[in-house]
């Protein structure tokens, strides 16, 4: 793995204006607070929480496809967050993203030419033979059957679909994909031919991954490093190795704990969170997690936390980390 | 692929075929009326249907059956070019203010409703005493009256569509605004478009009746079946009939345009098959 920074986030923001009407300004949503974090090239990064947290706004943050509040997004050293449209629109086939639902996100009056295909219609100097011999070569890597070249989404299953989600994603060679809960809504036998299938094209085609997930299991078997989001900000972030191994912050303990597996041997001490998310309309003071945290004192209630390194690659917002 | 399905309706082929039929009657009335339809009669006003007189005479002796006949023209001219003129102004409207969004569209559908708030007939007619009444005027009149129909349905279903995913997939493909309105959003509003643009052909019939009624449609002597049926139903007592014929032309054509609308609304969404 090369060590080349290939997008750095820095303190990236989104509020979202809600119940604005002609007689109240309006309440904020705070669903992405001062998120910093960078993904190397040819690297899985996961970004897990539970949901609500912001992990998918982070995502459409970090591909521009909703303007940031402020903070930046550097892609290959250019903030893209501020980059005009027009030449936005020119880097934005080098990142490309995977819904996580393969039925709204495959548009019902195309056929999958038409869905694999319509990326390729930007690119200049393509003969119609090329392009559908692009779209077939994408079909037959994603393992879609040449006869499907004229069907609608609807005649295939959803892990069919997802797979064609991931040739309309791969077939503009994008560096970066954003994957958004690409597997959540398949079977887990189906989840499996999915998180191989990625496995393979990043390492076929030197991808890197923004991989948001809530099941543990996946992000284990597919992460190289992972950030655990709450509430929208970053709780913790670090290695696989690290990160599963030694949690440092009371949320990830009490996340991973709750997490089922299936190791004999790797019997875990359950840490039952109580109370609910609270509501980022209105998110506590100080650290956003002392309101459900077993460990949480007084500077908790007061102070918010700083996002820093405990250990090399090992950062944690918290003021009293665990084993520390 | 969409002809071979559309041929299998037999519901929406029985439409086809009502449609088809008015179409010929307006294409080939010359051919097909018996009499001239503003040929006056004195001595055979107010007939009963006979083998000379089809359908009967009216107040003048004219034959009502070439009159229906020439009727189909202006009814089905003014009703598919006003509903025209309405889909054309709606999407247009309702795409812009549903996709962009913002202040602008807040000051365009609450224009929407202003005209909306007004019954159809009367801004017509407001609208016809303004311009001053002839065929294009009610034409444009009856479109504007529907546009704000089209708009808020197309606004509908573009605020919902603007969300899909596969609508941010095709930005993040760096498609522009205007490929994304075209391919990705409005081709998912055709139903609920067919549908209220059926409704309209059929409401368009109606109003240019009572249009013509009032003595704002079609100019008087020139048949149409809304002006053909007015001047009936002072003799409906007399003599039905004279009111049967027209009615029953606008009844056909109401019903042929609801069944093809309906027919093209299960062909063209794939997801009902």
């Amino acid at each position: 793995m090369s060590l080349k920074t290939i997008l750095k986030v820095e303190d990236l923001t989104k509020y979202f204006v809600v119940n604005r009407s002609l007689f109240s300004a309006g309440e904020v949503v705070k669903a992405v607070d001062g998120v910093s974090f960078s993904l190397m090239q040819g690297e899985t990064l996961s970004l897990v929480g539970e949901s609500g947290c912001g992990k998918s706004t982070t995502g459409r943050l970090v591909l521009r496809l909703i303007d940031p509040t402020r903070g930046s997004v550097h892609y290959q050293g250019q903030d893209i967050a501020r980059l005009p449209a027009d030449k936005m629109r020119k880097l934005r086939s080098q990142m490309q993203i995977i819904f996580q639902d393969p039925w709204s996100s495959l548009n019902p009056r195309m056929t999958v030419k038409e869905i694999i295909g319509e990326g390729l219609r930007r690119q200049p100097g393509l003969s119609r033979a090329q392009r559908k011999k692009m779209v077939l070569d994408m079909m037959e890597t994603v393992g879609l059957r040449p006869e499907h070249y004229d069907r609608h989404p609807h005649e295939f299953s959803g892990g069919q679909r997802q797979r064609l989600g991931v040739a309309r994603a791969l077939i503009m060679r994008p560096k970066l994909v954003v994957a958004d809960e690409p597997l959540s809504a398949l079977d887990v036998s189906v989840q499996a031919q999915v998180v191989n299938l990625l496995a393979r094209l990043k390492r076929d085609l030197g991808l890197s991954y923004l991989f948001i997930s809530h099941d543990l299991a996946i992000v284990e078997h597919i992460s190289d490093r992972i950030a655990v989001m709450y509430l929208g900000k970053l709780m913790e972030l670090a290695s696989k190795r690290q990160l599963f191994a030694q949690p440092r912050h009371p949320y990830t303990q009490a996340l991973f704990s709750a997490a089922p597996t299936t190791e004999v041997g790797r019997e875990k001490k359950r840490i039952i969170l109580t109370g609910d998310v609270p509501s980022p309309l209105n998110p506590p003071k100080g650290c956003r997690f002392h309101t459900r945290c077993p460990v949480a004192q007084e500077d908790c209630r007061q102070l918010e936390p700083e996002f820093k390194l405990l250990a090399p690659g090992h950062w944690v917002a918290c003021h009293h980390p665990i084993n520390g | 692929m969409f002809w071979k399905k559309f041929l299998h309706n037999p519901i929406g082929m029985i439409g086809v075929i009502v449609i088809a039929m008015n179409i010929f009657m307006a294409a080939f009335a010359p051919v097909l009326a018996t009499h001239n339809p503003l040929a006056i009669n004195v001595a055979q006003q107010s007939e009963e249907p006979s083998a000379q007189h089809w359908f009967g005479t009216d107040e003048f002796g004219r034959d009502i059956y070439s009159r229906v006949i020439y009727g189909s023209r202006i009814s089905l001219y003014i009703s598919l070019f006003s509903v025209l003129v309405a889909t054309f102004l709606g999407v247009a409207i309702g795409a812009t203010s549903g996709y962009y969004g913002g202040w602008m569209d807040n000051i365009i559908m609450r224009i929407m409703d202003a005209v909306m708030s007004f019954p159809a007939i009367l801004l017509a007619i407001g609208i016809l005493a303004v311009l001053g009444p002839n065929l294009s005027n009610v034409v444009l009149a009856l479109g504007l009256v529907y546009t704000p129909r089209f708009a808020r349905i197309v606004r509908g279903s573009v605020l919902s569509l603007k969300e899909k995913e596969f609508v941010e997939a095709s930005k993040a493909i760096g498609n522009g605004d205007a490929f994304i309105i075209f391919r990705h959003i409005l081709p998912n509003c055709t139903a609920p478009l067919i549908v209220q643009a059926t409704a309209s052909l059929a409401y368009a019939i109606l109003a240019e009746s009572m249009l013509s009624f009032l003595g704002l449609g079609a100019p008087p002597p020139a048949p149409s079946w809304g002006n053909i049926l007015s001047d009936a139903r002072n003799f409906m007592m007399d003599n039905a009939m004279m009111t049967v014929f027209p009615g029953l032309a606008i009844t056909m054509a109401v019903l042929g345009f609801n069944l093809v609308g309906d027919a093209l609304r299960d062909v063209l969404d794939p997801r009902l098959k």
